[in-house]
C-alpha cells in the first residue's frame, strides 16, 4: 500500500492567504492544487512536504477567459476545463491538440495547468507547449506580482523559477492576428508521456491574402517552435524558429526548419526510447506541426 | 483533521489524518468497499468516483481535499426507490455491464460504470470511439473492452433503465 508521510495540512481560502500560509511554513511547505503530480511524489517518497497547502478552493484561479488582448487561464485551472474552453481552441488549437493527449480523461478533470508546469516534469507536454506560444507566467509573491516568459520558467528537471513564498496564478498569450498552431506528439501508449514532441505556432504576414509565391507561398512573419522531452534548451527550437522567420510557409521551409531542430535538441536515450529515435522525431514532429499549424494559420486569415 | 463529506447524499464527519487518501476513507472509515484499490498510481481507474460532479481517481485525492464536498460512488448507482426485489431499481449502465457481460472478475467495474454514468450524462449518445475516449483511463485485464464498449451502447439504447428480463418477456 502507498500512502504519503505524515504531512501537515492547511487550506487556503485566498491567494493573499495562501502567501501567508506559505510565508508562515517556510520553504518545506508546498502548494497542492490537483495533486495528481505531487501526491504519486509524495507516496513514493519523491518528495516528503511538512505541510500542504490546499489551494483547491480558490476558484479565483480558475478561468480562461481574453481580456486585453491576451488569452489568460487561471494557475487553478483543470485540463478538462482548458479542452473545453472554446475561447481557448478558437485562438491557439494547439492547447486543444495537446489537452487531448496529457494522461486521461478522468486525470484531466482533476491535473491541473499551473501543477502540472510548477511540477516541471521534463516531460510535461505543456512546457513545450507554452514555451512554442511564447506565454507569460505571472508569479505571485510576498513583494508583489512578476511576469517570467515561458522560456525562463523552467530552471532544470522539477525546478523552476517560482521560489518559496511564491506561487504561479496565471498564464497568458499575446493574441495575434494570422496565427495557426499545432502540437505533434508520440507516445509509447494512450495517456503516457511523450517519447517526444513538437509545438508549432506560426504567425503569417498581415497582409492575409496569399503571399507573392501564391498559395502556399505566404511568409512566415514569425514562428514559436518547442520540443517536449527531446532536451531542447528551454523547451524551444530557437535556431529553427530564426530561420522561418520571413520564410514562405510551404513544404520546403517546414523540412528544413525540421533539419535545424533536430540538430540542436539534445535528446538522451531512455525507457521510452534511445536518442537517436528521438532526434528523428524531432525533426518529423516539427515538420508536422509546422505543415498544420500554417494551414490553420491561412484558415485563420480567410475567415478574419 | 476534522472532515465532513458528503457521500452519496449524506454527511459523514471523521477526524482523518491529511494523508489519508480518499480511497481509504471511503472503504477502511465508511466501509464503502465498491470502489477498489487498485494499482495505487492513478492509472487503472478501479478507484474512480465522483467529487462533485466528475469522475476522479480517488487513490491520488486526499480525503481531505473532500472536506466540505459531494462524493459518489458505485453504491449510488442503483436508482433509490421501489423496485424489483424491495431494493433501488439497477442504472442502466449497471444493467448494461450484466447484459452484455461488462465484466468477468468485476474488479474493474465500479470505476468504469462511474465514467461510463459520467459520459452517458454529458453525452447520452455516444459512439464506440467516444466510449473507448472516455474509458481510456481505464484498464480492464479481462474483457479486452469490446463487451465494455457494448455494455455502456445498451445503457444508452436503454435510458429508462427496462430491466433486461422485462424486456426479453415483451
Amino acid at each position: 500500500m502507498q500512502v504519503p508521510a505524515y504531512v501537515e495540512y492547511e487550506k487556503a481560502t485566498s491567494v493573499d492567504h495562501a502567501l501567508a500560509l506559505l510565508a508562515r511554513f517556510g520553504p518545506e511547505a508546498r502548494i497542492l492544487a490537483g495533486g495528481h503530480s505531487l501526491i504519486p511524489m509524495m507516496k513514493l517518497r519523491l518528495v516528503q512536504p511538512e505541510t500542504l497547502i490546499d489551494i483547491n478552493g480558490l476558484s479565483e484561479l480558475s478561468y480562461v477567459d481574453v481580456a486585453g488582448g491576451e488569452l489568460r487561464i487561471g494557475a487553478l485551472t483543470r485540463h478538462a476545463q482548458l479542452l473545453d474552453s472554446a475561447v481557448a481552441g478558437q485562438h491557439f488549437a494547439i492547447l486543444h491538440d495537446a489537452e487531448r493527449v496529457i494522461a486521461d480523461p478522468v486525470v484531466r478533470n482533476w491535473g491541473t495547468i499551473g501543477g502540472s508546469l510548477c511540477q516541471a516534469d521534463p516531460s510535461e507536454d505543456l512546457s513545450g507547449t507554452f514555451a512554442a506560444l511564447k506565454a507569460s507566467m505571472i508569479i505571485r509573491g510576498p513583494d508583489g506580482v512578476r511576469t517570467v516568459s515561458a522560456r525562463e520558467f523552467h530552471t532544470g528537471p522539477y525546478e523552476t523559477v517560482v521560489a518559496p513564498g511564491e506561487m504561479l496564478t496565471e498564464i497568458s498569450i499575446a493574441i495575434r492576428p494570422g496565427c495557426g498552431s499545432a502540437y505533434e506528439k508520440v507516445g509509447r501508449r494512450v495517456g503516457d508521456w511523450p517519447i517526444g514532441a513538437a509545438a508549432a505556432v506560426v504567425w503569417l504576414d498581415g497582409a492575409g491574402g496569399p503571399g507573392e509565391g501564391g498559395p502556399g507561398g505566404e511568409k512566415i512573419a514569425e514562428a514559436g517552435l518547442g520540443l517536449t522531452a527531446l532536451g531542447a534548451r528551454n523547451f524551444a527550437a530557437a535556431e529553427a524558429e530564426e530561420f522561418l522567420r520571413g520564410a514562405p510557409a510551404a513544404e520546403e521551409t517546414f523540412a528544413e526548419a525540421g533539419r535545424i531542430a533536430e540538430e540542436n535538441c539534445n535528446p538522451v536515450s531512455d525507457q521510452r526510447g534511445p536518442a537517436d529515435y528521438k532526434r528523428h522525431l524531432a525533426r518529423e514532429l516539427t515538420v508536422r506541426a509546422l505543415r498544420r499549424a500554417s494551414d490553420r494559420a491561412r484558415a485563420a486569415c480567410r475567415s478574419r | 483533521m476534522q472532515i465532513t463529506v458528503n457521500v452519496n447524499g449524506a454527511d459523514y464527519s471523521r477526524d482523518v489524518e491529511a494523508r489519508l487518501l480518499l480511497i481509504h476513507f471511503l472503504r477502511d472509515d465508511l466501509g464503502l468497499t465498491g470502489s477498489h484499490w487498485g494499482c495505487d498510481t492513478s492509472n487503472c481507474g478501479a478507484c474512480v468516483v465522483w467529487l462533485d460532479d466528475t469522475p476522479v481517481k480517488s487513490c491520488t485525492v486526499l480525503a481531505a481535499m473532500a472536506d466540505g464536498h459531494r462524493v459518489r460512488t458505485v453504491e449510488d448507482l442503483a436508482m433509490k426507490g421501489e423496485g424489483a426485489g424491495g431494493g433501488g431499481r439497477l442504472d442502466p449502465i449497471q444493467l448494461g455491464f450484466a447484459e452484455c457481460h461488462g465484466l468477468q472478475c468485476g474488479f474493474c467495474t465500479p470505476g468504469m460504470m462511474m465514467t461510463s454514468r459520467w459520459l452517458l450524462d454529458r453525452n447520452p449518445d455516444p459512439s464506440p470511439e467516444e466510449i473507448r475516449e472516455a474509458l481510456s483511463g481505464q484498464i480492464c485485464r479481462c474483457t479486452g473492452y469490446e463487451n465494455i464498449v457494448r455494455s455502456v451502447l445498451w445503457a444508452s439504447k436503454h435510458r429508462d433503465g427496462t430491466p433486461p428480463s422485462a424486456e426479453a418477456d415483451e
